[in-house]
């Protein structure tokens, strides 16, 4: 201190004090400041299993709107909400739900963005149909037993709403070689991500999961449009028809598209269109399609 | 207070141990009704009040919002639901009539945790003391404002053991109960009233409030004060009391102007003399007459 007071020469110790301990307060608290901020783009990253109530937009904006008040917790008539608590992975107070804990039910009221204050969940949302919590992702083929053929379907059974977020493609059992799978398919136009799906699952580990839509979802280039959806929007096809290719080929020959390449001989009169495997003029497969018709039938298979 | 005393002795034994502690009794019943009204709902079922002390909604009509919650919200780009606003301005107006800090003193439960800290730093004569600026909290104030801001997040809320004690004794307490640990250990070892008196932004926020409030105390009697210290040991912010009760001549009022005196009462419990008394703003003219206003049935009781 004493050589501190030698070094001032000329200014008032008084002011060199206030002067240190304002550098001394602002440095402090410059620190704390920036480990906040530090800490607060951590807290952003939402783990893959914390699913936010309705209504709520994108992560950071949710995180400077939400005060951590807690009443769409209490109004959650189904205790689906909890608030994160400290070393929970979500940021610290934000409500969240886990969806094979206790997935949303999707009240018609939806209480809990009727409850929210600050309007952190967005009070323009009305339907519940229209909630975009999270989306569902049949994320493991392997243990899904309606891959392997068996019959289940209970994530598309306990979806609220069935036939359009989550439907049932059938497929062709390659084991067996008679039957189909019935294959759990989810559709994010119309997926909430309530997690009634993942719930259900009868795994001992869900193979169908809700993620935060961020996650879940890949996204083709956006300026990326797929022809056949325009051609049904617009009515007709957009880009010039296929013109007849033109070879230059020699005389007497001809190039045949299927694989075989440069072939001899006149081109068959017209070119058919290829056969589709299950159209109706397609020849009949040796199983009908209903399968009670080969059950009855006698002598079995 | 007679030396190796503690003060407030001569309260006690002029008035009675219950009349020298009245006020820190009733803000003890304060505070924990307080809780106990957020903790009715979550333990016994009953509902008066839903949420936690960043909003809060009472018997389904009145809101209730922390300003200082909801100036982050807006710092971060927000802006918070009508219902949030309405009840941020009824709590603005009540702590600009009755106090400030009297959220800190009446309210806040980390409150009980320093005044503990305090009192056992007291009894084990813990004398050495970090020197920390009081005005630490206002940068931090204006630090966690300007991280909102930045980070478009509600960045504090992650960190401040005001809400995060709250929300876990309604919510779920987590790991807070580290960061209790953590301030009581501050104010115990580290500095006297280390964390209310000189960190905490919310104290600094209220602090500003509290420079318009009505409600004050006032060193009404102060020609009776025998320099006995007992207030200033009490004080939280105890270089509040001087320009009032040590004003007379320099012409300056007893009402104690700062805006950091939390209305806690305590030194209107441990003064021997009577010379405080809650006032309000508006008597502070520098030549009271004192005669008229005399409680001396009181001490002679
Ligand atoms: S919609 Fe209903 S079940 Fe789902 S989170 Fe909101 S209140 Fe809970
Ligand atoms: S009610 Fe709104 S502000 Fe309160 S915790 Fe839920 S989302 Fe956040
Ligand atoms: S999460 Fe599952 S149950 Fe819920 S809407 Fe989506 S597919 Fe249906
Ligand atoms: S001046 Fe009195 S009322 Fe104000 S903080 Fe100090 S002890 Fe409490």
């Amino acid at each position: 201190m004493t050589r501190d007071t030698n070094n001032t020469r000329g200014m008032d110790p008084a002011r060199r004090r206030f002067l240190t301990d304002t550098l001394r307060t602002a440095a402090g608290v410059g620190l704390v400041a920036l480990t906040l901020g530090v800490y607060q783009r951590q807290a952003r990253a939402l783990p893959a299993t914390a699913i936010r109530p309705p209504g709520v937009g994108d992560e950071a904006s949710f995180q400077g709107a939400c005060i951590r008040c807690g009443l769409c917790v209490r109004d959650c008539p189904y205790n689906t909400l909890k608030l994160a608590e400290l070393g929970d992975e979500v940021a610290l107070g934000t409500p969240y739900f886990q969806a094979r804990d206790v997935p949303c039910e999707m009240c018609d009221d939806i209480p809990c963005v009727k409850a929210c204050p600050t309007g952190a969940l967005d009070p323009a949302l009305k339907e519940i149909d229209k909630a975009r919590m999270g989306l569902a992702v049949v994320v493991d083929q392997e243990s899904c037993i309606a891959f392997q053929g068996l019959r289940c379907e209970v994530c598309f059974n306990v979806c609220p709403i069935r036939g359009k977020a989550i439907t049932l493609n059938y497929q062709h059992n390659e084991r067996s070689g008679k039957h189909a799978l019935f294959i759990p398919v989810v559709h994010s136009k119309a997926c909430t991500g309530c997690g009634k799906c993942e719930k259900a699952c009868i795994l001992e580990e869900a193979a169908i999961k809700v993620f935060p839509i961020a996650l879940a979802k890949g996204m083709l280039g956006r300026h990326y449009r797929l022809g056949w959806e325009q051609k049904t929007e617009a009515g007709h096809a957009l880009v010039t028809p296929d013109a007849p290719h033109q070879y230059n080929l020699p005389e007497g020959m001809r190039y045949e598209h299927g694989g075989r390449g440069l072939m001899s001989g006149e081109p068959p009169p017209a070119p058919s269109p290829p056969p589709q495997p299950f159209a109706p003029e397609a020849p009949l497969p040796p199983f009908s399609s209903n399968p009670l018709d080969t059950l009855n039938r006698k002598g079995g298979l | 207070m007679e030396p190796g005393g503690r003060p407030g002795e001569e309260a006690i034994r002029v008035r009675g141990w219950f009349p020298a502690h009245r006020y820190l009794i009733l803000r003890r019943v304060s505070q924990l009704a307080i809780l106990g009204l957020f903790l009715a709902g979550p333990w016994l079922g009953i509902w008066i009040v839903k949420g936690n002390i960043a909003s809060s909604l009472t018997l389904g009509v009145l809101p209730l919002s922390d300003p200082l919650v909801l100036l982050q919200v807006f710092a971060s780009g927000h802006v918070p639901g009508t219902a949030a606003l309405l009840g941020g301005l009824i709590v603005l107006v009540f702590y600009l009539v009755v106090g400030g800090r009297v959220y800190c003193s009446w309210v806040c439960p980390v409150n009980i945790v320093t005044d503990s800290a305090e009192w056992l730093r007291r009894r084990l004569n813990l004398k050495g003391s970090a020197h920390l600026s009081d005005k630490s909290r206002y940068w931090l104030l204006g630090a966690i404002l300007l991280v909102a801001m930045v980070t478009g997040s509600v960045a504090w809320e992650l960190v401040n053991p005001v809400s995060m004690v709250y929300r876990g004794l309604v919510f779920g307490m987590g790991m807070a109960w580290g960061v209790v640990v953590a301030v009581f250990l501050l104010d115990l070892f580290v500095g006297r009233r280390a964390w209310c008196g000189h960190l905490c932004p919310v104290g600094a926020f209220y602090g500003l409030l509290g420079e318009a409030a009505v409600v004050r105390v006032s060193a009404i009697r102060r020609e009776h004060c025998d320099d006995c210290m007992d207030c200033f040991a009490v004080c939280p912010e105890h270089q509040v009391i001087r320009p009032a009760l040590k004003g007379a001549d320099k012409g300056v009022g007893p009402v104690i102007m700062s805006g950091h005196c939390t209305n806690c009462g305590r030194c209107i419990d441990v003064c021997g003399r009577d010379v405080f008394a809650f006032t309000t703003r508006f008597s502070n003219s520098s030549r009271q007459p004192v005669s008229g206003v005399n409680h001396k049935s009181e001490v002679s009781s």
